[in-house]
């Protein structure tokens, strides 16, 4: 859960990561049912037309998810 | 319904998993909903024909993904599969997971194995495992996961005698353990085990976890729970994270081992496609509104038809019994308290069946959530959430079936407000009153090519919806809670609705109008009608000599005479009093006590106004379609103190205003108090909508007069 990492938010449409960390633990414990877990690739599909909420591929289905929910998610890419 | 010989069989799964496809596959028509007992939460039941010929009962669920619930909704499931010993408890757990996504499934199914309940695994969607190239020994899965494997397509019914079959096989315990409960966690189990008796450990483990969803435990054996967590420091959700991690290890390791064949799932770029347009920042919103015009083009375009068609049938119905039945109390409670209040029932179905239509197509094909996700932001600046739009929409139809869909809010807050301000959206119980007050006072002109009465109909429409965005605005910042909103979502790929389906939606929420609303509205009118036929002293009875003394002179036809006796008696009734006791505090408005008569007797349903404004202003004897007659009647009415017309645009836009923000419905509150569990809320809502309206109508009579 290093700080200084990138979070989903800062995704671009098309790019892809590996999820690293979390950096709120109740939200955490919601994504990580969703099939969000630490080491799993997740890739920024794009935003809403007002940029939030985001839409992401993760363990092979779409998720949506608002984008201060999807900065507590750490990604490495 | 449930007899004990019958076998109970449980649907669990994840939400667009083929959950209702498969629940409707098995019962058919032959299904009811009602409610938990208790609770607020839906209880889907039917009854299914099994192979040997004896019926099971079928319960379905509402869509989880994982045990730990998240809203109302979900609570029930967690409450139904940990209680072992009661009438409800399942024999067996059919767990119905998307084939295409086992990962995400199979945390909720092994969550499910562990509780030791009997369980099958329904594998769904198979056609679209074997378009995505996908293919998985279902042998070595069933192996490994101790439980039965069925493959079927819920969306045709292939598959679904198997799984009969298997159903009425002797069933086991699953054998297996998946998760292993950690070492800090096993003294507090094993003391709960043997302190309240449960069956297995992880249970008893839930039993720490969650200790809200344990309502069906005595209160000496909550008290054992909450002694035994709080000596060994267990809060609840202790090891949640962490035992979601342990689950997918194993299930990532499981499926390394079952899939033969990885997927390609280059089959569903249609959807991203689709993605593209769909939720664009011009063409989305312009399709979504596009959308929603063609909805409610369709529900006034079309439900008129049924609709005249049921209004004239209960006239005639209520004329019959009144010209056969031999005249008494009786017979008129009949012809002219239950019968009409029956039809002023019914005449709604058309609307919200075509209302439910549309949304159901929506929910099935997976735009829904696309709207969600377009409006979340919109929504969001509102105190509102994304998904309340669907009950905003609903809302149009009728506030009952909106408030209940606001249980897929899982934020306290964002639900209460929508709650709150859904009534504000113009339903259809208020298009009757809004149609004869325009017809009176706007006049039948063409501007450009928009006719006068027309933009104010929509003007309407649009002010209810402006206030609800306004008033949840300000509740905002009126309620104030720490529980944080969030929304993650899954945005199911696009697919064609199942007709079957939408079918069943139409018939289920239709029911839930019919008989939620149904209850109030009949019990309300007939106390209206008791208020409305009977005054103090003998006034009533002598009705007939007091208008004869009166107009001697005046050589009234029959008819005519008949019509100033009933507006006589409604004029010396219990209801008459009370318009007259009102008078004074709608004055201001630009009221009389007729219109005081009309706005307490449509407490019941808005739309009753024009029946009263009928029988008030002597003409009750035309019928229901002479609107024209009504609106004649009403045009003549005078203004004694102005010698003016009663209805001018100032009080008749007063009129309007008041009508489209007052809480006019008994069986709205009624649903509210059940959905919100107490007065509190109900009666917010009357206050602050009174309030509104009387304080609008007021501004919009002064200011125009």
């Amino acid at each position: 859960m290093s700080s200084g990492n990138k979070t989903v938010a800062e995704m671009k449409p098309g790019e892809v990561g590996i999820v690293t960390g979390f950096f709120d633990e109740h939200l955490s414990v919601k994504l990580m049912e969703m099939g969000c877990l630490p080491g799993s690739p997740v890739r920024f599909n794009f935003s809403a037309p007002l940029g939030d909420p985001v839409c992401i591929s993760l363990a092979g289905y779409e998720l949506s998810l608002r984008l201060e929910e999807a900065a507590t998610i750490s990604i490495l890419n | 319904m449930s007899s004990p010989s019958r076998l109970k069989i449980a649907l669990v799964g994840n939400p667009n998993s083929g959950k209702s496809s498969l629940f409707n596959f098995l019962t058919g028509l032959n299904q009811k909903t009602g409610n938990f007992p208790g609770i607020t939460v839906e209880r889907h039941t039917g009854l299914s024909k099994m192979p040997d010929g004896s019926l099971a009962e079928i319960i379905d669920l509402p869509g989880i993904y994982s045990i730990y619930p998240r809203t109302l909704d979900e609570r029930i499931v967690s409450e139904i599969l940990l209680d072992h010993h009661s009438k409800s408890t399942p024999d067996v757990v059919v767990v119905i997971a998307d084939a295409t996504n086992l990962k995400r499934s199979f945390l909720l199914l092994t969550q499910i194995i562990d509780i030791g309940l009997p369980t099958v695994l329904a594998l769904n969607m198979m056609d679209l495992v074997a378009k995505s190239g996908l293919s998985y020994d279902l042998h070595a899965l069933e192996r490994k996961l101790g439980v039965t494997v069925i493959p079927i397509n819920a969306r045709n019914g292939t598959g679904i005698d198997e799984l009969k079959k298997v159903l009425q096989q002797p069933l086991r315990t699953p054998s297996k353990n998946i998760f292993n409960i950690y070492e800090d966690a096993k003294k507090p189990v094993h003391e709960l085990r043997e302190r309240v008796g449960v069956d297995n450990d992880y249970e008893a483990y839930q039993f720490l976890e969650q200790p809200q969803s344990l309502n069906f435990l005595s209160t000496e054996k909550q008290k054992v729970v909450e002694e035994i967590r709080e000596r060994y420091q267990f809060f609840p959700g202790k090891f949640q994270g962490a035992e979601t991690i342990q689950r997918y290890t194993f299930i990532q390791d499981l499926l390394n081992e079952v899939t033969m064949k990885a997927a390609d799932f280059s089959w569903k770029s249609y959807s991203r496609k689709l993605d593209t347009i769909l939720t664009h920042k011009l063409w989305g919103y312009a399709i979504f509104f596009l959308i929603l015009f063609l909805i409610f083009q369709s529900i006034f375009a079309w439900a008129s038809y049924p609709m005249d068609f049921i209004d004239t049938g209960f006239a005639r119905i209520s004329q019959f019994v009144g010209n056969t039945l031999p005249d008494g109390p009786i017979t008129r409670l009949l012809a002219e308290g239950l019968i009409p209040g029956i039809g002023g029932i019914v005449i709604f179905v058309p609307q919200i069946a075509i209302l439910f239509a549309f949304i159901s197509i929506l929910e099935e094909s997976g735009y829904m959530a696309r709207v969600v996700f377009l409006m979340d932001k919109i929504m969001r600046k509102f105190g509102l959430n994304g998904k309340s739009v669907v009950p905003l929409m609903s809302g149009v139809a009728c506030a009952i079936p909106a408030i209940m869909a606001t249980r897929t809010i899982d934020n306290w807050k964002e639900r209460i407000i929508t709650i709150l301000v859904t009534p504000l959206m113009s339903c259809s119980a208020r298009l009757p009153v809004f149609t004869i007050l325009i017809a009176l006072i706007v006049p039948d002109q063409a501007w450009g090519i928009f006719n006068l009465q027309g933009i104010a109909l929509m003007g309407l429409y649009m002010l209810g919806f402006v206030a609800a965005l306004v008033s949840a605005w300000v509740m905002k910042w009126l309620i104030r809670v720490k529980e944080r909103s969030y929304m993650i979502m899954e945005m199911p790929t696009y697919r064609w609705p199942k007709w079957s389906n939408v079918g069943y939606t139409i018939v289920d929420k239709t029911k839930a109008f019919v008989f939620e609303a149904g209850k109030v509205i009949i019990a309300i009118s007939i106390v209206l009608w008791v208020l409305a036929s009977y005054g103090p002293g003998d006034v009533i009875s002598k009705a007939q000599e007091s208008v004869l003394a009166e107009s001697t002179n005046m050589r009234l036809t029959k008819e005519a005479l008949d019509d100033r006796v009933a507006a006589y008696k409604l004029e010396h009734s219990y209801a008459g009093i009370i318009g007259k006791a009102i008078e004074p505090v709608i004055e201001p408005l630009g009221y009389d006590w007729k219109i005081g008569i009309a706005l307490i007797t449509s407490f019941a349903a808005r739309e009753v106004f024009v029946g009263t404004m009928a029988t008030i202003y002597s003409i009750g004897s035309a019928t229901d379609e002479d609107v024209a007659t009504i609106k004649e009647r009403m045009k003549a009415e005078v203004n004694p103190e102005t010698g003016g017309p009663r209805f001018t645009p100032a009080s008749g836009f007063s009129l309007l205003v008041f009508y489209t923000f007052a809480m006019q419905c008994m069986s709205t509150l009624a649903v509210v108090y059940r959905e919100t569990k107490g007065w509190k809320w109900p009666i917010i809502q009357l206050t602050y909508m009174t309030l509104l309206a009387y304080g609008s109508a007021l501004l919009v009579f002064q200011a125009l007069s």
